[in-house]
């Protein structure tokens, strides 16, 4: 009886609305490979921790105030007087670092299975473009605490901007709206990191999954499923519907994030100063710059390369080169379809110069990112420099070592 | 020429180590000690609250700490406050203070957060006479600091004593001590106890929440293995369609 | 892709099952956090903490206003000839004996108070929400003459006596609240805790 009734709802709602059609076609009659392994479990996880952070962000929202004289009082507000403000506190500190673990590790599935690849390209655009409003979001959101990490790591960035020859300056002071990093500077930021990106990345986000769902997904060993489907029914032969395998599959992945997610909130949410810097207890003083200024984790290898550029080349001044570089080592990324010439897709495939120039390059990116987090000196500036250039030669020389590579022959069907 | 940049690269780890910081001594704290903090914040509501303020922390609750209301008003409270509920400011007037120490005492709130539990223990522990400054009194942790040695009554006069050494190779090293030239009204050991409650009550007072949270993560993993195992279970069942 | 064994409908099922359960266990547990975050805070639960009032310079035919959970309150020293209308005003209330719970039990009498000279009451209107004017003197011109003193609210004419009871044909439903109070001594009261025995 109850069931008849709510088949008769799922009707009527069917006739005005693509309910079932929608869930056959996204989710029970979605084929993906059925060899997806560890790699494949970041997409989920992603957009789970962005629901996490919206969610967290709306009950911290309720609390914060972004008023310069009164941002940092109302944060330790919430980790004082507001029932369980302290825990939705650390879920959001916490689950912004680990969006960027989670993101890093889901686009390193892309470099090694060629996800980026045809017909994948506006996929991999989609993605560079989500990772550059996170990147924006958290520069916007860590300004918010109003520490002294917060008002100097945004002085020194927004400063950048500066650099730039002939309309640097009128740029700078129009980002801030003020001649330093001041409370206009604070509300405007609050908007862009609250409503602004969020909407942008949600956006984003849906054109990203479209995108996937037009192509179908790529698997580890990066050929296309879609070549070998049944005569009969037309589904791909390596093929199995998203849901129930997937869904089921993928809530194993959210465990064992949360698991680790929690020990992290519950037991160490600074991370040695990693997640949450020891400065930032400071309230920001105008007058008084930290010994040590650092960017959060994730921004250090960027912030490396912008540091390294200590030469004045032509008449462009080094600062100038620095932000330039930092620039072209983020938006190189979206050029990767196009740079990589292999005549196969999946690193299970391909030769051992491509191979060594992935382990080299990895190796090399948490060298930037560590030199990032360090004061610099002499030698830490020629290892920058030397790091940057290997970082720059990966991109550069790829469209030929991926073409010189010996490639070994990619199988007709998946294997696990 | 990967050879060479690998042996440049492995000199990276090493640079790491080069810091010209001070040593620090490890305090020995105990969050779950509740009689400690409890003579941490007595010793901070007596000597501390007269210059600094702890604006974010509410009287009421210490109640943490096993003390009820009224142990609270008759003990704790004689600064500004008037009802438990309030928070640990003080009267002293931000502009009256940068004319006596050069800067505001600033608020301690979160300074175990900023500046950590060994930097403070040590700090405390570190004045010395020094005719010098402004006060009369400097620290080997934070040099010409603008804070005279509040608890001197207690520890006593220290002085830095510098000695000059010469090592194997010939090369001059100063090694400068702090001794105590006049004891005060604890001995040393009194003293660095004091310090630990004090320091201990700075880091409760930092994040009161911090005990209750490492206990409800241990609910949680648990809860969270059992749910983990379960799913992998769920996952295993369903996939034996497609092995 | 085809399965040689028949699938464990049973298991499926009850695994299922048990995972939808602590799942269903883990949602609650996480929405119990953020939605306790929406109570009132600490902070302001110290503003809304009971407010000491010193009553003693408090005239005789006099009213004191303070403040209490941001609301006004107030106190009204009532001279004899106040509390004897009292009584004398039954067929003109809508509740006289006070049967809607707005005072606490200890205030369910004719004074609405604990001691009949000091009347305390939470100074909003019930009809919506303005605060009404102090009217102790008998028959003004704008009253008429069967005015025997007590509260007017001006925006929409409401009229309460000297106990804040609602008077008959006006716009405010019930009477004046009165808040829960105590003496801490015979010239202090507190605004917001209830006497010991009560």
């Amino acid at each position: 009886m109850m069931t008849e009734k709510l088949n008769a709802l799922l009707g009527w709602i069917d006739e005005r609305f693509p309910l079932t059609a929608t869930w056959k076609s996204q989710l029970a009659e979605y084929y993906a490979p059925k060899n997806f392994n560890f790699w494949y479990y970041f997409g989920s996880l992603a957009l789970l921790v962005l629901v996490m952070q919206i969610v967290t962000g709306i009950f911290l929202t309720m609390h914060y105030k972004p008023d310069a004289s009164l941002a940092f009082g109302s944060v330790e507000y919430i980790m004082r007087d507001v029932p369980w403000g302290w825990l939705i506190r650390y879920m959001h500190s916490v689950g912004a670092s680990m969006f960027f673990v989670v993101v890093y590790l889901h686009m390193f599935r892309g470099m090694l299975y060629g996800s980026y690849r045809k017909p994948r390209e506006l996929l991999w655009i989609f993605g560079m473009l989500i990772y550059l409003c996170l990147m924006a979001e958290a520069f916007f959101g860590y300004l918010l605490p109003w520490g002294q990490m917060s008002f100097w790591g945004a002085q020194v960035i927004v400063n950048l901007f500066d650099a730039i020859p002939v309309i640097g300056p009128d740029l700078a002071l129009w980002i801030r709206g003020d001649y330093a990093i001041s409370d206009a500077t604070l509300n405007r930021f609050f908007a862009f990191h609250v409503i602004a990106v969020p909407l942008l990345l949600l956006g984003l986000v849906a054109a990203h999954v479209i995108a996937l769902h037009e192509v179908g997904s790529n698997n580890p060993d990066g050929i296309e499923i879609k070549k070998h489907k049944d005569p009969k029914t037309r589904i791909p032969l390596d093929g199995i519907p998203f849901h129930p395998y997937y869904t089921v599959k993928d809530m194993v992945g959210v465990m064992a994030f949360l698991i680790v997610f929690s020990i992290i909130v519950f037991f160490i949410p600074e991370m040695g100063g990693y997640f949450l810097e020891q400065n930032n207890f400071i309230p920001a003083d105008s007058l008084r710059t930290p010994v040590h200024i650092a960017p959060l984790w994730f921004f250090t290898p960027f912030y490396s390369i912008l540091r390294a550029n200590t030469f004045n080349f032509f008449w462009i001044p080094g600062k100038l080169w620095g932000v330039l570089f930092m620039a072209l080592a983020v938006l190189i990324y979206f050029f990767l379809p196009w740079l990589d010439r292999s005549p196969v897709k999946s690193i299970r495939y391909r030769g051992p110069i491509y191979k060594t120039a992935l382990t080299l390059f990895v190796i090399n990116f948490l060298i930037l990112g560590y030199l990032g987090t360090k004061p610099v000196d002499p030698v830490r500036t020629v290892v920058a420099q030397i790091t940057t250039v290997i970082y720059f030669l990966f991109f550069i020389l790829m469209p030929w070592y991926t073409k010189l590579d010996k490639t070994r022959a990619e199988p007709e069907r998946v294997r696990w | 020429m990967v050879k060479n940049l690998l042996l440049a690269l492995s000199w990276v780890p090493l640079m790491a180590f080069s810091s010209e910081e001070i040593k620090l001594d490890t305090a020995p704290l105990n969050l779950y000690d509740k009689i400690s903090l409890q003579r941490g914040v007595h010793i901070f509501v007596n000597y501390c609250l007269t210059c600094h303020n702890a604006a974010y922390m509410r009287y009421n609750r210490l109640e943490d700490l096993g003390l009820t209301d009224q142990q609270i008003k008759d003990n704790l409270m004689f600064a500004v406050a008037k009802r438990v509920g309030d928070t640990m400011t003080v009267a002293m007037d931000k502009n009256d203070a940068k004319d006596w120490f050069g800067t505001t005492p600033p608020d301690l709130s979160v300074i175990a957060r900023s500046r950590g539990a060994d930097w403070l223990y040590t700090y405390l522990r570190s004045f010395y006479r020094d005719d010098a400054t402004h006060t009369g009194w400097n620290n080997t942790v934070f040099p010409r600091v603008g804070m005279p040695h509040v608890l001197h009554e207690l520890q006593g006069t220290q002085v830095l004593k510098t000695e000059t050494e010469t090592d194997v190779q010939g090369h001059k090293h100063e090694l400068q001590n702090l001794v105590l030239e006049t004891p005060g009204t604890l001995t040393p050991v009194q003293y660095d106890m004091m310090v630990t409650d004090l320091v201990n009550y700075l880091v409760y007072m930092a994040e009161p929440a911090k005990t209750f949270r490492i206990k409800l993560g241990i609910y949680v993993l648990f809860f969270l293995a059992i749910a983990f195992v379960l799913t992998y279970m769920l996952k295993i069942e369903f996939w034996k369609d497609v092995h | 892709m085809a399965d040689n064994n028949k699938v464990d409908c049973g298991k499926r099922r009850f695994l299922i099952a048990t995972t939808t359960a602590v799942g269903t266990v883990a949602t609650a547990a996480t929405a119990v956090p953020f939605v306790a975050s929406m109570m009132p805070s600490q902070r302001a639960l110290a503003i809304g903490a009971p407010v000491e009032v010193d009553i003693s310079k408090v005239e005789s035919g006099m009213k004191l206003d303070v403040e209490w959970q941001s609301k006004p309150v107030w106190i009204v020293n009532r001279t004899k000839e106040m509390l004897a209308t009292l009584p004398t005003l039954r067929e003109q209330l809508v509740d006289p004996n006070s049967s809607v719970p707005q005072q606490p039990s200890y205030c369910r009498n004719v004074t609405r108070s604990i001691k009949p000279e000091y009347f305390v009451a939470v100074g909003i209107c019930t009809h919506l929400g303005c605060v009404p004017t102090f009217r102790p003197e008998p028959g003004p011109p704008d009253l008429g003459p069967n005015w025997p003193g007590g509260f007017f609210c001006p925006c929409h004419g409401s009229r309460f006596d000297l106990a804040g009871r609602v008077f008959k044909d006006v716009p405010a439903p019930s009477n004046l609240v009165v808040p829960s109070y105590r003496y801490l001594s015979d010239t202090k009261i507190l605004i917001g805790e209830n006497p010991k025995d009560a």
